[in-house]
């Protein structure tokens, strides 16, 4: 084993990784006073645990992240970590952000070393361990090219490696594989899977997407549009490992079937009320055999 | 070679690689290409090399293309020149009395074996390192501190908005006034001229850094210095590099104005003096020497970006 692996498995011996948000508020400040973005929201990740957050666009599902990231100081409530208060960003919450967010100046393998760099390790050391963990997520050959000339798929997974490199508690994802394409998102899910059962870390992630939430989790909270709030908490018993060939099981449909009406109902109400069914369905409006411009 | 052996080490310690990457590994890892068969000799490798000039002539099509037509568009300039100033056209614009290019030629071999257009050129190229280097020196540390820090943004900001529009000719009695010596007045006016550009493109490189770098850099252990190190300065160095490129334009457009009004020596000060003397081809060959000084120290500047930021690829 290398050394990489033994400080990996050190890692998860001491740490645990329990996320826990309580009475969550925010609020941000306007000229009309302050906007809740999020108010009392609860979530529990327990050590090991792969737990999604699903939600209409702007619920405040991000905010959360954020805020477990150390980002974002609640107004209300707490944000705790191992039973410890966050106090500000910090390498043991790693974070994959869904614009990639490399270094675009630093090549693959330096993207991945930068976190080591930081705890000041040294070259020698940090290059190996950079290079054990792009071996990992198959981009050896392009350890040295620069992030303008990987695709969206590599760029990502050079993403997840370098949070997880220094060998954080807790990996926090907000909707990481939004800009990629059906085929590749569904192969960067299978990766991440992977190497959270390997690793035993605890994943909080963030998507608007109930396919992807239902197939890589073990329980999913749905959010309610803004401001945003804790809706319902779903448990997905699916066995692991998982197949991309159990999207297509009854149970999958019926959890996907409950959650989507869960979330259309707040996607609605996040359009901000002028959307109803009838729009849905189509124009409610007779025309009389007339184009629409000439009876408006 | 290497990587292949790299890859291997790291998939026999980690037996469950493969199964992390289904697809993926194998559609993204180049295959090396096994051993190709020894050429035979001569022919066929005159016959390989020819085609390889195809194929690159094929690939930078674009490029010989501008290049050929450059060519011909500065011969055409040259021809222009030649023709106007040999045939002394006078149609309102006067060129009676211009230096055809033969005679500026003839004076450029006359002055560059005197040694004198030697010294002009040396002297001047030495007052743009000179005030251009300090300027680089203060306006990029300054503009990276204003960038960052609010505070010293808002006391800076108004003064140097109010200097900025004064041209560096502008600054030449005042400069007379202030500097001891006249070297350093015109030291100090290249100063200027190229100082604000520098800071604004600085200021503008700083307000541009993307904050989701930042964040990730936060999430990944990096303190205060670290992200200023790590993350500001590379992300503003493109746009530090448009300041240098711009400043040292008008690095020289100032440099000629102070040497053509106050400087003894000096390229400005060549073109200057040989209208008075009524040398007429000295006056095109100290313009043409300004126009090729210009040219050689931005492409100075654009080298050493390519050097500093491998990361950009040539536009």
């Amino acid at each position: 084993m290398s050394k990489q692996s033994a400080t990996a498995s050190n890692n998860v011996a001491n740490a645990k990784g329990r996320i826990e948000v309580s009475h969550f508020g925010l609020n941000y400040d306007s000229i009309d006073g302050p906007v809740e973005a999020v108010t009392d929201a609860g979530i529990v990740v327990e050590p090991g645990e792969f737990v999604s957050i699903i939600g209409p666009s702007g619920c405040g599902k991000s905010t959360l992240l954020n805020a477990v990231a150390g980002f974002l100081k609640p107004t209300h409530g707490t944000v705790l970590v191992d039973d410890e208060p966050i106090d500000g960003p910090s390498a043991d919450r790693g974070m994959v952000f869904q614009q990639y967010s490399l270094f675009p100046w630093k090549t693959a393998r330096e993207n991945v070393e930068f976190g080591l760099k930081m705890k000041g390790m040294e070259r020698n050391r940090r290059e190996s361990a950079a290079r054990t963990l792009l071996g990992l997520a198959g981009l050896l050959a392009f350890e040295n090219q620069y992030p303008d000339r990987l695709s969206g798929g590599m760029k990502q997974r050079v993403g997840i490696v370098r949070a997880l490199a220094t060998g954080p508690k807790v990996l926090l994802l907000d909707e990481p594989f939004g800009a990629l394409d059906a085929q590749t998102r569904i192969i960067m899910q299978q990766i991440l899977t992977n190497m959270w059962q390997r690793l035993k870390i605890s994943v909080l992630f963030v998507t608007h997407d109930i396919d992807e939430a239902i197939f890589l989790s073990d329980r999913v909270y749905c959010m309610t549009a803004r401001p945003g709030t804790i809706k319902a908490e779903i448990t997905i018993p699916l066995p692991r490992p998982r197949q991309q060939s159990m999207m297509m099981s009854s149970e999958f449909l019926a959890l996907r079937r409950g959650l989507m009406s869960l979330i259309s109902e707040e996607s609605l109400k996040a359009m901000g009320g002028e959307v109803n069914a009838d729009a849905l369905q189509g124009l409610a409006i007779d025309t009389h055999g007339h184009t629409l411009s000439e009876i408006i | 070679m290497k990587h292949a052996v790299l890859m291997r080490s790291v998939q026999a310690s980690v037996p469950q690689a493969a199964e992390i990457l289904p697809a993926a590994a194998a559609s993204e890892v180049p295959v090396p290409a096994g051993p190709k068969p020894v050429p035979s000799p001569r022919p066929s490798l005159r016959r390989h090399l020819a085609a390889k000039c195809r194929r690159w002539a094929a690939l930078h099509h674009a490029e010989i293309r501008s290049y050929v037509i450059g060519a011909i568009s500065l011969a055409l300039f040259l021809l222009a020149w030649h023709l106007l100033t040999t045939y002394r056209v006078s149609f309102h614009v006067r060129f009676t009395n211009v230096p055809t290019p033969a005679e500026v030629f003839r004076s450029f071999a006359r002055a560059t074996h005197s040694g004198t257009l030697l010294h002009h050129v040396v002297l001047s190229c030495r007052r743009i390192a000179l005030g251009f280097v300090i300027a680089a020196v203060v306006a990029v540390p300054l503009g990276l501190v204003m960038g960052r820090f609010r505070f010293a943004r808002d006391i800076i900001f108004p003064v140097s908005e109010v200097l900025r529009p004064i041209p560096a000719i502008a600054w030449v009695p005042m400069s007379i006034m202030l500097w001891p010596s006249n070297e350093e007045s015109i030291v100090f006016i290249t100063f200027v001229g190229s100082f604000f550009p520098i800071l604004l493109n600085t200021l503008h490189g700083m307000a541009n850094v993307d904050p989701v770098l930042v964040r990730a850099s936060q999430c990944l252990g990096a303190r205060e210095f670290s992200i200023f190190r790590e993350v500001y300065f590379p992300a503003s160095l493109p746009s530090i590099f448009t300041g240098l490129t711009v400043g040292m334009g008008v690095a020289w457009v100032s440099l000629i104005a102070a040497e053509m009004i106050s400087g003894q020596f000096g390229i400005g000060y060549f073109t200057w003096e040989a209208y008075s003397l009524v040398q007429y081809s000295d006056i095109a060959l100290g313009m043409i020497c300004i126009g090729v000084l210009g040219l050689g120290s931005s492409a100075i500047i654009r080298g050493i970006g390519r050097v500093v930021m491998p990361w950009k690829r040539n536009p």
